[in-house]
């Protein structure tokens, strides 16, 4: 422990590299357009600009773009979660002809990339007739996500047989087994799966870019992307606008961090997911 | 058919549908529409490997090619070094302020990537951004990050490196189970800080280090998000930043959904899944030799 100044001085350091990017966005987002870049350093906004998110709320639809965002998050978490469990305890309490050829097919998939199937897809929605809805950002999760099947069954394994035998004795159906036992138990992996997928449709712009023309279905990803092109560069950016849209479009998101923040924790380090 | 083996199949067939419709369909139509000229209007048409052929010639593919390489040639050791520095730090404090860092190092993480490429959009300007702000408190006149072609790609791994929450908290529950009797034992035998680290921490930590170096390769290589959010899509940026910005996963998508050419795009992406498979296999065997697993632990 001889070198502990350093020690603290280095973890400082890094805190102040991952934290202070934050509070420049906030401070710089309620500062007037003229001080956008003046005094970086100075941790508050002077002069005080508040105006700047009532501005960029009448310019662009922000309400509908929240709205579209919390939506879209929720069909998207909630059917993947439920739609994962249910092929998760397939796996995990049935043995059946085909069970390992076809769950090694859930952990074949967990390495493919998104851009290869994104042309194919694109054209199976395009062929439904549901490009330029929001039915293409989450539907697809309503067959299961091969990470999270993978977390669940291997959560659904730790739990005993017998509680399962006990229940089947009871006369439970399989559903019974599923929705009554498995689900309540498998709770912390279920909500681990939920805040995971909550966290990766929020951030998603690839497929609002590919699927969404209207500017009233966006969501904020795809939105901020708007005001970035329409206001930051040319004879006259309007900077605090688009530092206003970037919070409005981060805030949420840090504030169900915090509110759910031992499952991120649990999640990345036990799935390994981004 | 039991029906306990009917119920299974009821179980596990939302997977076999999403496997037939948005995985195996998808994979085996791109590969078909890969030899085909298709443009979504009339029906695709058959072109043998002319896709391939013109790829090999795309000038703009190689440019894709080599910042995308380059990019994750950076970003992968420099990201892996320093988030392994932050979970050593964080390991070193313990208990309930290593919670707290963690927090702190996990924060931008949950920024996402449209934001965090608008961010830096500011924070690297060249004339008035923090970062060169704060390299002229040293008198240092930092670069146009943003619009000099060479200091394009730099910056975009700066960009990348403000986000090592998951590789260090992965790392970080790595090093957790590592065994403090081993440190001890060695210690007692008079082995120094690095020494201990060099052969007991990493050997332990080999399979997280490994893992971590796979999903950020397979991730770098399909870099999109951030770089689509700060450089394409509007004239005014896409020309000034030129093909410095150019990712191949942006020039897929700009070959498929701006110049609808999706038999192309569709070649485009077949090459980057046998890329990325060959990467992850050639990784598996190496990792094999390299990496330290203790009993039982491969599963």
């Amino acid at each position: 422990m001889r070198r502990r100044p350093f020690f603290w001085m280095m973890l400082a350091a890094a805190s102040v590299i991952f934290l202070y990017p934050f509070v420049w966005l906030v401070v710089a987002s309620l500062k007037p357009r003229s001080h956008t870049f003046a005094d970086p350093f100075v941790p508050w906004p002077d002069p005080f600009a508040p105006e700047n998110y009532a501005v960029v709320w009448e310019a662009v639809p922000m309400l509908a773009w929240l709205v579209n965002t919390v939506l879209v998050g929720l069909a998207a978490a909630l059917a993947v979660t439920l739609s994962s469990a249910f092929v998760a305890f397939g796996f995990a309490y049935f043995r059946f002809p085909g069970r390992n050829v076809i769950f090694a097919s859930v952990l074949g998939t967990m390495m493919l990339p998104a851009a290869v199937t994104l042309v194919p897809t694109y054209l199976i929605w395009h062929a439904a007739g549901l490009t330029g809805t929001q039915v293409p950002l989450w539907a697809g999760n309503l067959f299961g996500s091969a990470f999270y099947i993978f977390l669940l069954r291997q959560f659904l394994l730790g739990v005993p047989r017998y509680v399962f035998e006990a229940a089947r004795v009871d006369g439970a159906t399989y559903l019974d087994l599923f929705w009554r036992i498995a689900v309540p138990l498998a709770k912390p992996a279920l909500i681990i799966a939920f805040v995971f997928e909550l966290k990766a449709s929020w951030f998603d712009l690839m497929k609002p870019l590919v699927y969404l023309q209207d500017p009233s279905l966006f969501t904020l990803p795809r939105g901020l992307k708007a005001v970035v092109d329409q206001f930051y560069q040319g004879g006259d950016p309007k900077w605090e606008l688009v530092l206003a849209a970037s919070v409005i479009t981060t805030l949420p998101l840090v504030v169900v961090f915090f509110a759910g923040q031992r499952y991120f924790v649990q999640g990345v380090a036990t799935t390994g997911h981004r | 058919m039991r029906p306990e083996t009917r119920w299974a199949y009821v179980f596990v067939l939302p997977w076999l549908i999403g496997l037939v419709l948005f995985q195996l369909g998808p994979m085996l139509a791109s590969l078909a529409l890969s030899f085909t000229e298709y443009d979504l209007i009339s029906s695709p048409e058959f072109a043998g490997t002319a896709n391939y052929a013109r790829m090999a010639q795309d000038p703009k593919v190689a440019v894709a090619i080599g910042n995308t390489v380059l990019y994750t040639a950076l970003h992968v050791p420099l990201a892996i070094t320093l988030a392994l520095g932050l979970a050593l730090m964080l390991n070193r404090i313990g208990g309930r302020g290593a919670g707290v860092f963690r927090t702190i190092f996990y924060l931008p993480s949950m920024t996402p990537y449209v934001a965090v490429g608008v961010l830096f959009l500011f924070l690297l300007n060249g004339q008035a951004g923090m970062v060169n702000q704060f390299l002229g408190l040293f008198g240092v006149e930092g670069p146009q990050w943003t619009t000099d072609p060479d200091w394009i790609l730099p910056g975009i791994v700066l960009m990348s490196l403000w986000n090592l929450g998951s590789t260090t908290i992965i790392l970080f529950a790595a090093l957790r189970n590592v065994p403090a009797e081993l440190a001890e034992a060695a210690m007692i035998d008079g082995a120094g800080a690095w020494a201990r680290f060099r052969r007991i921490t990493l050997p332990m930590i080999s399979p997280a280090l490994f893992f971590v170096v796979i999903i950020n390769t397979i991730a770098s290589l399909q870099m999109f998000d951030q770089v689509y959010a700060m450089f394409f899509g509007n004239q005014v940026t896409q020309q000034a930043s030129g093909d410095s910005a150019l990712f191949y996963v942006v020039y897929l998508f700009q070959q498929a959904f701006q110049f609808l050419h999706m038999g192309y795009a569709s070649a485009l992406a077949w090459v980057l899944f046998l890329v990325i498979a060959l990467i992850t296999l050639v990784q598996w065997k190496l990792g094999g030799r390299l990496v330290h697993y203790e009993a039982g632990e491969r599963a």
